[in-house]
């Protein structure tokens, strides 16, 4: 690992301050367990690394206006035992239990949850984000079977968060701070799919914290899946998260959104529209699972993923109807 | 860049302090600062479970943790696991079941058992299962590890009053 500078900043104004203009200047530290494995293979080499651990104010779960507010810092652990989440956020829990290792559980917090990078083996191997080599992309003749079936422009990896299919079905929304105070932006708008390896897969510069996450406690049913090859540690081939707005056994408004399938979570449109009106039975289920991989468009290798993703989005669907 | 850092933690009860570079793991630190050999390095980057510690009472793999951000903290390696010269009921369940061979991963093991069976007295096989996932052995193919667990969790129910 390269030499770093180590600051403790006690404040979000002075974690803020001690970022800089370029991700090479400084890097945020928090469960450590994506960042330090960055910098021990050299695809992170930040001159300082601030540890936001010790600032209070990223830490905790509390309601806040019709919101849950789940600080940056709140490890995995920690929201899958919060009572407040466990009543109205079944799909958060279950999101957060698929990351099996109790280590990575205790130690991985909400914010790096949204922050890790992408797992793609060539951007891990120091091909970039993109995995170019000469202009072209090394996943469309490669290994792709773990890589996208939602493509957007040259961006083929999957995006690695956990939470964010839940969140963004949710309608939760990050807050960030910077230098010139805080904003706020769609958990489904967070993630943008980069068009060069200088762009990032978040909404972040390099001078910003994601500081909280709120989650609107809107009532709505929810659940989640994810499809994976084992339950121990290891990322989801494909998962889907749902939340409904009922009234009585109808389905008022819905939201699908499918994770680890593209560079972004996908929001399933498509899917939600199907579900409009209707009480969800099995069949209902299945339908917005044949809309939600409506435009896909597998490589040479995960064509398996689409069935994947269908199946998910009516497991999700099935299970949050379950309950009562 | 900035010297070393004077890092005052707490190692099994113990206070303990250490001098390290930033970039060094809690690992790097127990084994080559304080001469705690017993955690082990495997993959050093969060896979094998190896380096598991205890941390203000919950594990983490020690690799993907910096000795600076031990700092105040509570720490505990197997080498507190035995009471003076009496082994922790998982160590003597290990001997007993021969649920080692090389040994590597054992300290990682029986750091992250002892966290579950303090949690959870009676844990279910496919609980012990999924609770040690983060934790790889190549040499024993994991029953005898399974079957050393649970011969520890009973032994440790009937030694309770």
């Amino acid at each position: 690992m390269q030499a770093f500078e180590y600051a403790n900043p006690m404040t979000v104004k002075d974690a803020v301050a001690l970022l800089g203009a370029s991700w090479t200047d400084a890097n945020v530290l928090a469960g450590g367990t994506d960042q330090l494995s960055l910098m021990k293979d050299y695809i992170h080499t930040p001159k300082r690394l601030v540890n936001i651990k010790n600032i209070k104010e990223l830490a905790g779960i509390r309601k806040a206006g019709g919101n849950l507010r789940i600080g940056a810092t709140v490890t995995l652990d920690e929201l899958i035992d919060n009572r407040e989440v466990r009543m109205a956020f079944p799909s958060l829990v279950s999101a957060a239990r698929g990351v099996g290792s109790p280590q990575i559980k205790n130690m991985g917090t909400v914010g790096g949850d949204l922050c890790q990078r992408p797992r793609c083996w060539y951007f891990r191997n120091g091909f970039g984000l993109l995995a170019q080599k000469n202009g072209r992309s090394l996943v469309d003749d490669g290994q792709n079977e773990f890589h996208a079936i939602f493509s957007q422009g040259p961006a083929k990896f999957v995006s690695a968060s956990s939470l964010a299919p839940a969140l963004a079905a949710l309608g939760a929304t990050v807050t960030i701070a910077g230098p010139n105070g805080t904003r706020s932006v769609d958990v489904a708008s967070f993630f943008v799919a980069p068009s060069s390896d200088q762009q990032r897969e978040v909404d972040l510069k390099p001078n910003e914290i994601v500081t909280q996450v709120l989650v609107p406690m809107s009532g709505a049913k929810n659940a989640s899946y994810e499809v994976r090859l084992k339950d121990g540690l290891d990322w989801p081939y494909a998962a889907a998260a749902v939340a409904l707005r009922m009234k009585g056994s109808t389905v008022e408004s819905a939201r699908v959104v499918l994770g680890h399938v593209g560079p972004t979570p996908v929001v399933a449109e498509g899917a939600a529209s199907a579900l409009a009106g209707k009480s969800i039975t099995e069949e209902v289920a299945a339908q917005a699972g044949e809309s939600a991989v409506q435009g896909a468009h597998p490589l040479s290798g995960n064509a398996y993923k689409v069935q994947l993703a269908k199946t998910a989005v009516k497991r999700a669907l099935m299970e949050a109807v379950k309950r009562a | 860049m900035q010297s070393k850092v004077h890092v005052r933690t707490a190692i099994n009860g113990e206070p303990a302090e250490f001098l390290c570079e930033p970039r060094q793991s809690l690992l790097e630190c127990l084994r080559d600062l304080c001469n705690l050999t017993g955690t082990k390095e495997g993959c050093n980057d969060g896979n094998c479970g190896a380096c598991t510690v205890e941390m203000d009472g919950r594990i983490v793999t020690s690799c993907l943790v910096l000795g600076v951000e031990a700092e105040g903290a509570q720490i505990g390696t197997v080498e507190g696991l035995a009471r003076g010269t009496e082994l922790h009921p998982l160590q003597k369940a290990f001997l007993e079941n021969a649920a080692l061979q090389c040994g590597i991963c054992t300290p990682g093991f029986l750091v992250a058992a002892k966290a579950l069976l303090e949690q959870e007295p009676e844990p279910s096989e496919a609980r012990i299962r999924l609770w040690l996932a983060n934790n790889l052995c190549r040499c024993t193919g994991y029953d005898k590890i399974i079957r050393a667990v649970q011969q520890a969790a009973r032994e440790m129910k009937e030694a309770r009053p």
